[in-house]
């Protein structure tokens, strides 16, 4: 390789890494020191009045054991489960369907890019009103209850609607994942007397696997992260429905931002571990495609 | 015919909640409560409330338009060179700046929020276009080189090799060649980040405070105390529609392209 093309490659990608370094990697360290770091009037070693921030330490954290953390804590990890095993399952029986369907494909598919298209906060409008106390949910199962207010339904009623808007989404990946499966190997298998159900276990399931596993971590990163749709659709600082990012969120615009940024740390880290996690079981090969290329040349 | 039954079933799954959005934005303010499936009679009676009066929904459209469009062209605009590089040069520590990019993208918004907020308040960029885009800019960035790789690794490999040996320079060929021939992947690019961008939520709800620069998004949640009534949920879902049409035209005519952008990410 000649010199110059080093040169290059470093001119092409460095406006990126800039704009990443002050949009990501400054808030990220940002939010560190913050974490560690309390505003407002305080009193220094030799008694003086001093304003503005002053260091704590690890003080920030001690919200981290109180009812509101780890509600939000619990709110959120029982949204992201929830959400993302609904979706998974619905989004893998829709792509089958899909990859059946001979007439209307056309009409499935664009159908299937609605939810997705929706914003999310007006997704959180629309299901907020379905589930309306005089709403059509209500009068569709002939009951009444009251949806939007806290309790375990509101944390149903944003289940529901997460699960309309993202489940499509996941089935829209698999699909594509099962339209690049040979028809050869699902002869051979009929050859071999595979029934239906071993069929999808031992041959469907295994080849769409690298597209869902992508899919499904994306899901789960967006689930971690959710904010809008309870926001909207159950109201602000409702504690049933409060997630960690709608308390980071409410925190700092008290301006309180050590505690937000302390929650956001947390945050960041049980991220991390998820992915981690998430990645070692299912090998999702995000690099993959870099490291066939190195191996190739 | 079975399937078909269940295909079906899938499209009236995505359709009904939306469909119920739009009939009962066509509802009269009186009939809002009832549950017949077409509204009866219809009325624009909503969609008037909602460009009418003191709320100013044109501004929020408008406000939503420029900060989706400038975050688009300077996503794209940067993004580009950068999938280009990871896609087609080979050079060390790509596959750092690699998953550095993944890496970012995990990253969750209101973590953003803690620090940007604090330091916009210090610039005095409160209430400003440019409050809204630059952190935008991290969620929509890497979503673009992502994408746009995929992309570009499609492309013949001997397309630079004839480009330089006809003479052009290293950014000669990229510029001539290659990105003429990648426009359609730049043009489904500009479509999933402009249509993420549009779709942003805590961002514009934190950073601006007077309604003349708020985004359509946060206007329609906020739609509420203008009217004596309680929620005026005929005036919420007329511009839950209104926010939502542009997006479903722009799906309806470039679904393929869309789906193509979509998969081409996780399937590599």
């Amino acid at each position: 390789m000649r010199r110059g093309s080093r040169w290059f490659a470093a001119l092409m990608i460095s406006p990126t890494l800039l704009v990443l370094v002050l949009v990501v990697l400054y808030p990220l360290l940002a939010a560190a020191r913050e974490s560690m770091y309390v505003r407002g009037e305080g009193l220094d070693a030799d008694g003086f009045v001093v304003e503005g921030e002053r260091f704590v330490g690890v003080a920030n954290y001690a919200g981290l054991v109180g009812e509101r953390f780890v509600n939000a804590f619990a709110n959120t990890t029982v949204f992201t489960l929830a959400t993302v095993a609904v979706e998974t399952v619905l989004g893998v029986a829709m792509a089958l369907v899909m990859h059946g369907v001979l007439r209307g494909r056309g009409l499935v598919r664009a159908s299937i890019l609605i939810p997705w298209a929706v914003p999310t906060a007006i997704s959180g409008l629309m299901w907020r009103w379905v589930f309306q106390a005089d709403g059509v949910a209500n009068a569709i199962i002939g009951q009444k209850i009251l949806w939007t207010t806290e309790g375990v339904q509101a944390k149903l009623a944003v289940i529901i609607a997460d699960t309309w808007k993202t489940a499509p989404f996941i089935g829209l990946l698999v699909l594509a994942g099962l339209q690049i499966i040979p028809d050869m190997v699902y002869e051979a298998a009929k050859v071999d007397g595979a029934s239906a159900w071993q069929t999808f276990w031992r041959i469907t399931l295994p080849l769409v696997k690298p597209a869902l596993v992508v899919a499904v971590l994306f899901r789960i990163l967006q689930a971690l992260a959710m904010f809008d749709l309870p926001f909207v659709m159950i109201g602000r600082g409702k504690f049933s429905v409060e997630t960690l990012s709608a308390l980071i969120w409410d925190e700092a615009t008290q301006l309180r931002y050590g505690p937000a940024a302390a929650y956001g740390i947390v945050l960041i880290a049980y991220v991390s571990v998820i992915v981690f996690v998430f990645v070692r079981l299912l090998g999702a090969d995000l690099l993959a495609d870099a490291r066939s290329r190195k191996e190739r040349a | 015919m079975r399937r078909t039954l269940t295909a079906g079933l899938i499209v009236v799954y995505c359709l009904a909640p939306f469909y119920w959005m739009v009939v009962s934005s066509l509802r009269r303010t009186v009939d809002i409560f009832s549950t017949t499936p077409w509204p009866s009679p219809p009325s624009l009676e909503n969609y008037a409330a909602v460009f009418g009066g003191h709320s100013d929904f044109g501004r929020a459209l408008l406000n939503s338009l420029i900060v989706s469009g400038v975050t688009t062209v300077l996503t794209l605009a940067v993004g580009v060179c950068c999938a280009y590089a990871l896609a087609r040069l080979t050079f060390r520590g790509k596959n750092l700046v690699l998953a550095l990019i993944i890496g970012t993208s995990m990253f969750p918004g209101a973590l953003l929020i803690v620090p940007l907020l604090k330091l916009f308040t210090e610039l005095g960029w409160i209430n400003t276009y440019h409050a809204m885009i630059v952190p935008s800019m991290s969620f929509a960035l890497p979503l673009a080189v992502w994408t746009l790789t995929a992309f570009f690794r499609q492309m013949p490999h001997e397309l630079e090799q004839a480009a330089t040996i006809d003479g052009c320079t290293r950014w000669g060929a990229f510029r001539r060649v290659i990105l003429p021939l990648a426009a359609p992947g730049v043009f489904t690019t500009a479509i999933l980040a402009f249509f993420a961008t549009w779709n942003e939520f805590m961002i514009a709800l934190t950073m601006i405070s007077k309604a003349d620069m708020q985004t359509a998004t946060i206007r329609v949640a906020q739609f509420g105390g203008a009217s004596d009534f309680d929620t005026p949920f005929g005036t919420q879902m007329a511009a839950g529609v209104v926010v939502t049409i542009p997006l479903v035209i722009l799906v309806l005519v470039f679904q393929k392209r869309i789906v193509a952008g979509l998969t081409s990410g996780a399937l590599k």
